[in-house]
């Protein structure tokens, strides 16, 4: 079970997508794995013959480093000979990018078992017979729902195919609410893990300042009004810009604290921070936001909010966020005091543009004013390194034609 | 088009921004972004689903313009009126 996000701590593998005998490709899909974020695609390592799946789809939730297959690879024993056996990707540190999954969508891939078999998976896991297991698999039944006719209520492979000519409207098939529930106490588990972690571990230094967004947004308004509606930028999409250009000043906020170390991490990929409705967030990446045009970021992003809303993240956006940029001004908030993501290194906070007295030469003049917050890791980097990042960024936004 | 017509397209338009929304609650004179939580981003996805399904590309400078249901069905009836009359 590969690690598909700094704070995955298991996942379960929804579907395999060759089967034994196949041949393997490097790079190649072999299998959709669901975290508590989204459904990922989980690609092959290493190249050779799918030798045996290990672990069923939907059986249950496996922690990270559990073998699921075993792989044979190229000059190794024949199939007979198990230690030529290779688990696809060993328990990986953090942050594991071993494997680099692709893009499936969820409604490509629906799960194969409803979600909602998942509680108790292990307690229930005797009272099944292996065959009227895989049998219920195949039928997307939940085994652990069905009544059992056989000894101390054991439910065999006759129960299930019972089950499968009962009406449709007796299937285990979660209603969308049941499991969109499952999927939000689970969320909630991987961000009370993250942030725990974080709290405990990455000593904090908080650093604001105040930025004129005057030009920026002056200039945004300038640049939609021809536009037309599905070519127009949100003045978010600025801000991530500056904070990669910023970062690149100042790459000491970019990277991983791994090791007792900080691991800076040349590419800037930001994690932007995404709201989900009913609740919880992710941050995936946008990748290389330094080096993207704006229009292209702003496509980036709104493709990203789309996907993260519809629970089908690609596993590199959960793994690659060098750094996590949120934005709390859609409703009126003056500063965001950010938890780290660990293991990164810093997250960047905005609040709402709010118009403001300002003195310009002299004089006092309402302007757009929005606070800018830097939650720093303290081993890693020191608040004069902070500093110099937010100035970065407010001179960035000072120049929004050059974004 | 109606304005009943225009109404119901609307609020199907915005099913497709806000999955859980329930029209049966939804205030027609209430302002979207305050009783359905929607962001910046959800509000211009709005206005892009808006001109794939009216065909009326909504000015930066009138977005304001659209911010509760029966705002937005005036603003269509008159834009869709008007490209009748050109």
């Amino acid at each position: 079970m590969p690690r598909l996000g700094a704070d995955m701590t298991a996942g379960k593998v929804v579907q395999w997508l060759k089967r034994p005998g196949e041949r393997i490709k490097r790079g190649e899909v072999i299998a959709v794995v669901e975290t508590d974020k989204a459904n990922v695609d989980v690609e092959s390592f290493i190249e050779g013959v799918l030798e045996k799946i290990l672990v069923a789809p939907g059986d249950e939730r496996l922690p990270v480093g559990t073998p699921l297959a075993l792989i044979r690879t190229e000059g190794t024993a024949a199939p007979s000979a198990p230690a030529a056996a290779v688990a696809p990707v060993a328990a990986a540190p953090i942050p594991a990018v071993a494997i680099a999954p692709a893009a499936v969508m969820a409604a490509a891939v629906p799960p194969a078992v409803p979600a909602a078999a998942l509680p108790g998976a292990a307690g229930e896991r005797a009272r099944v017979s292996p065959a009227a297991r895989k049998r219920a698999l195949e039928l997307q039944l939940d085994p652990a729902a069905l009544t059992g006719s056989g000894p101390q209520g054991r439910v065999t492979l006759a129960d299930v195919e019972r089950a499968a000519q009962a009406a449709p409207a007796a299937r285990a098939q979660p209603s969308p609410a049941e499991a969109a529930a499952a999927r939000q106490l689970r969320m909630r588990e991987a961000i009370a893990t993250s942030m725990a972690r974080s709290k405990r571990e990455i000593p904090h230094y908080y650093l604001a300042c105040t930025i004129d967004l005057g030009r920026a947004l002056a200039w945004l308004a300038e640049r939609n009004a021809g536009r037309a509606v599905t070519e127009r930028l949100i003045y978010a999409v600025l801000l991530i810009k500056a904070t990669a250009l910023a970062l690149r000043e100042v790459p000491e906020l970019n990277g991983f604290w791994i090791d007792n170390r900080a691991q800076h991490s040349e590419a800037i990929h930001a994690g932007v921070a995404i709201s989900l409705r009913g609740g919880g967030l992710v941050a995936p990446a946008l990748h290389h936001a330094d080096q993207r045009p704006l229009d292209e970021l702003m496509a980036g992003f709104q493709d990203l909010v789309k996907r993260a809303r519809a629970w089908s993240l690609k596993g590199s956006e959960m793994t690659d966020p060098t750094v996590t940029i949120t934005s709390l001004g859609e409703r009126g908030v003056e500063s965001v005091f950010g938890i780290i993501t660990p293991p990164q290194l810093a997250l960047v906070g905005f609040g709402t543009p709010l118009e403001r007295p300002w003195v310009v030469n002299g004089q006092v003049v309402p302007r757009p004013l929005l606070t800018v917050t830097l939650s720093g890791d303290h081993r890693a980097t020191d608040g004069h390194r902070g500093a110099l990042f937010l100035a970065a960024l407010d001179s960035l936004l000072q120049q929004p034609e050059a974004l | 088009m109606n304005e009943q017509e225009i109404r119901d397209r609307v609020i199907k338009t915005l099913g497709g921004i806000v999955p859980e929304l329930d029209p049966g609650s939804l205030k027609q004179a209430k302002s979207l972004r305050d009783q359905l939580d929607i962001d910046s981003m959800d509000f211009l996805n709005f206005l892009i689903a808006l001109h794939q399904e009216f065909g009326v590309d909504v000015p930066e400078a009138d977005a304001g313009k659209l911010a509760t249901i029966d705002a937005c069905v005036s603003y269509l009836a008159q834009a869709l009126q008007q490209r009748a009359q050109a």
